[in-house]
């Protein structure tokens, strides 16, 4: 759910004698390079690979043609129109797909009757290799924006679902017992204990399904599209044109990361009582 | 004693029904609370204390038997009818004064009034200083007070408490019973408090249920004399060492 695992280990606290001759910044800052110099490097191995004539061009492009491919296409404007595309698709997709999987995933839930009809057949939904069915949404909703937002949809629907249904199972009966004793609504009950119960959870849920949803998207571009960054990935590779090939998938890497990094925000946001309880 | 009781149980019968089997855990329990009485419930554990709290606090339907508040069958929960479990049960996204809020917040009561109550009711608990912590930063007993608290700002007719100190250190129960005769002696509800440590039952109460094993039912009735307000230096003087032996004597007769 969360790539906390991935972060590096937190360094012991030295003992005061061996610290104590340091300057504290220094010691505390120079690990901040390690990331940008390894990258550095993998530049220089990619410059050396592209430059030493093993591969040709549109096979292995230069570093440099391909930023020169990148800027041209920035500066013209076309860039910015497909990833517009690509990024509604994404949003208009995670919006549907997500607003579906909780309000099914609440009442799955809440109600045994709907859990044993729909479970069934949301496992079977889920089983079904969405890139297999793509073509097939292709033919029935055509090869504009409304194909691309229903697998955008499917693809992050079964991770929200999952969670909101964990989430929401896993509130105390004690505060629905609480909030029964003190005559809650049904309203009062989502808004005050089963919203912010599940919030942890579904935001989770949420970090994991935009960049799914990007996945969905290029997916969709690639069986059938006229714009997009995934249409412009098959267009480089159908004309040789490899450094726009990589120009447009830095793009959508890009791209990935910033709807990765608002999810986050917006978890961090909604989720500032998680740090002040103590729990990270 | 013709006092009216308040809340009521008429031959309570529960039966959980399980796949394994029906089991039985109350058998005819009937008890009366009166108005501003302390009553607490002892018995061995899985006696069926938990359960008969349940079905006073209207979130249990029992299987025979009624239930009356204010001389009307008790069909649902109520807010008239508060409640506090073992566990503190405070919402974690929610502050100290924001936890202690809720049941006003839930019965609509008007946000000056609100906060004047809440006000009120942190220095009354003695959380003055913890209105904008979280839960997360509370002790076990800090918790509890907030618990309590939110259980009482609505004010309520009946104070049902369910072993509300079991998950606490023995040193901060008894402050703790101590702390809840000082909030008790402000507020006077009828209290009913389910509890396994007799002094603990002899300190707070006026009248000692007690309970036998499962099926539960009532074994016996220690009313206890003493004169209030008490302290824990009750704790060592003879006749409340006879009540609790007496008390300790109904539950395990020799």
């Amino acid at each position: 759910m969360d790539n906390a695992h991935l972060a590096p280990p937190v360094p012991h606290e030295r003992t005061a004698e061996s610290s104590a001759a340091l300057p504290r910044a220094r010691r505390r800052r120079w690990h901040l390079l390690l990331a940008p110099a390894f990258g550095l490097c993998l530049l220089a191995v990619w410059t050396l690979v592209a430059r030493s004539g093993m591969y040709a061009a549109f096979i292995v492009p230069t570093p440099a043609s391909v930023a020169e491919r990148w800027w041209g296409l920035a500066s013209d404007g076309s860039l910015l129109r497909h990833a517009a595309v690509t990024l509604r698709e994404v949003l208009t997709g995670l919006l549907i797909g997500v607003a579906v999987a909780f309000w099914l995933g609440y009442w799955i839930a809440k109600s045994r009757t709907v859990a044993y009809t729909l479970t069934p057949y949301l496992v079977a939904l889920q089983t079904v290799p969405i890139v297999a069915i793509a073509p097939l949404l292709i033919i029935w909703f055509g090869s504009g924006i409304a194909s691309k937002v229903i697998i955008c949809g499917l693809i992050v629907f079964f991770p929200m679902l999952v969670n909101t249904v964990i989430g929401m199972r896993g509130i105390p009966a004690e505060l629905h017992d609480l909030l029964r004793s003190l005559e809650a609504t049904p309203l009062q009950t989502f808004w005050h204990l089963e919203l912010p119960a599940a919030l942890p959870i579904v935001l989770g849920g949420l970090k994991v399904s935009v960049t799914l949803s990007v996945v969905g998207a290029v997916v969709g571009e690639f069986v059938s599209a006229s714009a997009g960054l995934g249409y412009l990935i098959n267009f480089g590779r159908g004309t040789y044109d490899t450094p726009l090939v990589i120009a447009a998938v830095f793009t959508l890497t890009a791209l990935a990361l910033a709807l990765y990094g608002l999810a986050a925000g917006l978890e961090r946001l909604l989720l500032g009582w998680q740090r002040a309880n103590g729990t990270p | 004693m013709a006092v009216r009781a308040l809340l009521s149980a008429e031959h309570i019968s529960h039966v959980y029904r399980t796949p394994g089997g029906d089991v039985p855990a109350l058998d005819d329990v009937t008890l009366r609370l009166s108005g501003e009485s302390f009553v607490c419930l002892v018995g061995p554990s899985g006696c069926g204390k938990s359960t008969l709290l349940r079905i006073l606090a209207g979130l249990l339907r029992p299987t025979e038997g009624r239930v009356l508040l204010d001389g009307q069958p008790l069909t649902r929960a109520q807010r008239r009818v508060g409640i506090v479990f073992q566990k503190a049960n405070l919402m974690p996204w929610r502050t100290v004064a924001g936890n202690l809020a809720l049941p006003l917040e839930l019965a609509g009561t008007p946000p000056a009034e609100r906060a004047e109550r809440t006000r009120a009711m942190l220095e009354l608990t003695g959380l003055e200083g913890f209105a904008g912590a979280y839960p997360g930063a509370l002790s076990g007993g800090m918790a509890q007070r907030v618990a309590i608290g939110r259980a009482l700002i609505h004010d309520p007719q009946v104070l049902l408490l369910d072993e509300p100190f079991g998950a606490l250190d023995a040193l901060t129960r008894e402050q703790m019973s101590e702390e809840l005769l000082r909030i008790w002696a402000r507020h006077r509800k009828t209290v009913l408090m389910v509890t396994h440590s007799i002094p603990e039952a002899v300190l707070l109460a006026d009248r000692v249920l007690v309970m036998g094993p499962r099926p539960g039912h009532l074994v016996a009735e220690v009313p206890i004399p003493l004169a209030r307000p008490r302290s824990l230096a009750l704790l060592h003087q003879p006749d409340f060492v006879a009540l609790s032996e007496q008390v300790r004597r109904s539950i395990r007769p020799a």
